[in-house]
């Protein structure tokens, strides 16, 4: 019941915010919807706290300990971006950069695009996997053009053909994996693409064509995790569409693909017995985690060297489930809790500086304390943040990544170091001119909403001082799933 | 090994057919002409299903053939040519640099996919499992073909190139998906295509083209 009321609000949403997405209450209006979904989400959650493991509407969807917690996660950042949207879409549409359809566009499918994520992680059905991925990707095509630039359609292209082929390789391994299963579970029913049904029986498929489907499956939905080297969309995509779907792109959209790219990672690991699938993941993790360090230093453009960020962090958690174990995969879930909270709050006081700048360019930004003290303070704290300075939630993940590949795999540690040691000084070399400084930047004709910057920073905060004991028992148990 | 029967025959016929025509869109410079081809794959795949379908008795392949003929050799197609009517492309030609080494490549990559399929291939239950090699290999050539392409219209067509190779695969090796989400999965690709037809008017709008040589300026910096 609280399932469909979470899956139905979105849905719903995005159908009355085609009609009246352009009205002055549209935002307030796109504020509730995401409000309603993250209470119903909440009941969903207290259920499954109580009741353990929900499964729903003739088995096609279920809900388990590992993506509750994303469940949870994607809708309250869902409900905070769209607070924080309000007053930027605002000002957005007083400097002239948006009409009333393209509002109305980006309310309705804003919603959809939210509908398509919580889809694509309570779906048991690996089909339905991949189609409410392939429309994520389709919502949120026309929100990165949104502004008709050259710049953002060039932007919208690159991540549709893309995402599109990648995504279309994972729907090959969808078709293998389809048919290594038919065999054990009955044929042309629908049984074979059911995640339990698979998991139940992955000890006995055939590994060959499970180990070249997860191939195909890390191909392609990596893709749209931003695995280097097929991460060329994610910056672009980032930099030029509005800043609230660059916050719900980063902090949202990446951890849906992991999700993905892991729960068919357990199917493979259940019936290849072998290390593979595992060490595929600490390959593309630790090659992106490099790659995108490296970038960091060129960046002019404030969204691209957070997008560029983005992919550093998503190679951590990569690197980190490839290790597997207890300690490693709960600091992989505990990195995307506290990844996806920062990068969204970062994203909303970059979106408020560039505003007020004028210029997404770095060095046109300069003397955000002076200006706006709370869009000043939030991007330095979002930025030591994510840096993983101590005590925020950021630092005790890559710990225990770092304590782990020290343990079980040493030749890493020093490039997981070196890599986390040099995104330091590039970030904080761009940052720290911008929230210093002088400048004679205007204010802003709206005032922006920090609320949700502070909320997002204070639950990283407090998930580095101590981690509640309802959240670190669901880790475990999500843990215990990964070992299976 | 038993003698396969004679739908297995035909059916290999037809992915045969799909390669061979894989191998001429990868060559062909006229667009008008490369829609003539992918209305041709349709075909195709509607009759390679329909012969699954009869053979095996499986009544949703029978929708599942239905569901193809309607989508991907009228409405996709009519969409296609409404657009090059609309923007005025039909008679475009492009430009092909190195026709045979493209040709090379994909005979390169028609080897490998079958070295790939070859595990699978060896475990077959089926006698249709022989023709994942050749889906496979449609696959890479469309991914080759969007690759090798600089028009926006092209990389297009390569993508729906590479649908077909996927659901030929899904038909003759698994007697296809679940209606469900084969259903999803059409609608999808059906979406995509309204959104890449809404995108060719923005390219143009913005750049006066819809060669991709434009679509370049977002580069590293």
């Amino acid at each position: 019941m609280e399932l469909a009321l979470v899956l139905g609000f979105p849905l719903m949403g995005a159908a009355l915010l085609a009609v009246t997405g352009a009205q002055r209450y549209a935002a307030e209006l796109n504020i509730a919807i995401s409000l309603s979904t993250l209470l119903a989400a909440a009941k969903l959650v207290v259920r499954v706290i109580h009741g353990g493991t929900i499964v729903a509407f003739d088995e096609q969807f279920f809900i388990d300990p590992f993506n509750v917690f994303l469940v949870a996660l994607t809708t309250l950042v869902g409900f905070t971006t769209s607070v924080f949207s309000r007053p930027y879409m605002r000002i957005e549409a007083a400097h002239g950069r948006l009409t009333e359809g393209r509002l109305r566009l980006y309310h309705s499918m804003y919603q959809l695009f939210m509908a398509a994520m919580l889809v694509a992680l309570t779906t048991n059905n690996l089909g339905f996997l991949w189609v409410a991925m392939e429309a994520a990707t389709l919502s949120t095509v026309l929100l990165v053009s949104l502004y008709r630039t050259r710049a953002s359609i060039e932007a919208a292209w690159k991540y549709f053909i893309l995402c599109g082929v990648g995504i279309a390789l994972a729907l090959f391994g969808t078709i293998l994996v389809y048919v290594a299963a038919e065999g054990r579970l009955g044929g042309s029913g629908m049984s074979a693409l059911l995640w339990t049904h698979l998991n139940a029986v992955k000890g006995q498929l055939e590994p060959t064509v499970v180990g070249l489907a997860f191939v195909f499956l890390l191909v392609g939905y990596g893709t749209k995790v931003g695995l280097a080297p097929l991460h060329n969309w994610l910056p672009d995509a980032h930099a030029e569409g509005p800043t609230p779907v660059s916050a719900v792109l980063s902090g949202l959209l990446l951890n849906v693909a992991l999700y993905a790219v892991l729960r068919c990672k357990i199917i493979a690991d259940g019936a290849l017995h072998s290390a593979l699938p595992g060490r595929m993941l600490m390959g593309f993790g630790l090659l992106s985690t490099v790659w995108a360090t490296l970038f960091l230093w060129r960046q002019r453009d404030i969204k691209r060297l957070f997008a560029y960020s983005s992919i550093e962090h998503m190679g951590i958690m990569t690197f980190a489930f490839g290790m597997g174990g207890p300690v490693a995969t709960f600091a992989g879930l505990l990195h995307m809790t506290v990844h996806s909270l920062t990068k969204s709050a970062i994203f909303f006081t970059a979106g408020h500086a560039t505003q007020t700048a004028g210029t997404q360019r770095m060095e046109g930004i300069r003397g955000l304390l002076a200006t706006h003290p709370s869009v000043g303070w939030g991007l330095m704290l979002g930025t030591l943040a994510i840096l993983g300075m101590p005590p925020f939630g950021v630092f005790t993940s890559e710990y225990l990544v770092l304590t782990t590949a020290m343990r079980d795999h040493p030749w890493a540690t020093p490039i997981l170091l070196m890599a986390l040691v040099v995104a330091f000084a590039a970030i904080f070399r761009h940052v720290q001119p911008m929230v210093f400084g002088e400048t004679q930047a205007p204010v802003l004709p709206h005032p922006p909403s920090l609320l949700p910057v502070f909320i997002h920073l204070g639950l990283v905060l407090a998930l580095g001082i101590s981690i509640p004991p309802v959240l670190s028992q669901w880790y475990r148990l999500a843990a215990h799933l990964f070992a299976g | 090994m038993p003698a396969p029967t004679f739908a297995a025959q035909v059916l290999q016929t037809l992915a045969a057919a799909l390669l061979l025509i894989s191998f001429a869109m990868l060559a062909e410079r006229r667009s008008r002409r490369l829609v003539t081809l992918l209305i041709w794959q349709g075909a195709v795949l509607v009759t390679s299903t329909l012969l699954v379908a009869a053979t095996t008795h499986l009544p949703h392949l029978f929708f599942s053939a239905a569901l193809t003929l309607v989508l991907k050799v009228g409405v996709l197609p009519w969409i296609l040519l409404r657009l090059m009517r609309r923007l005025g492309i039909e008679r475009d030609n492009e430009p092909l640099v190195n026709v045979p080494t493209l040709m090379l490549v994909g005979l390169g990559l028609v080897i490998f996919a079958f070295g790939l399929a070859q595990p699978i291939t060896a475990l077959a239950t089926t006698v249709m499992r022989h023709t994942l090699g050749i889906a496979l290999a449609v696959i890479l050539l469309a991914l080759l073909m969007i690759l090798a392409r600089r028009k926006a219209f092209t990389q297009v067509i390569g993508f729906l190139a590479l649908e077909n190779g996927l659901f030929f695969a899904a038909t003759t090796t698994t007697y296809g998906m679940p209606m469900v989400v084969e259903l999803g999965i059409a609608l999808d690709v059906l979406v995509g295509v309204f959104i890449f037809g809404v995108f060719f008017f923005h390219i143009r709008e913005q750049f006066d083209s819809l060669d991709l040589h434009h679509l370049e300026s977002l580069k590293e910096d």
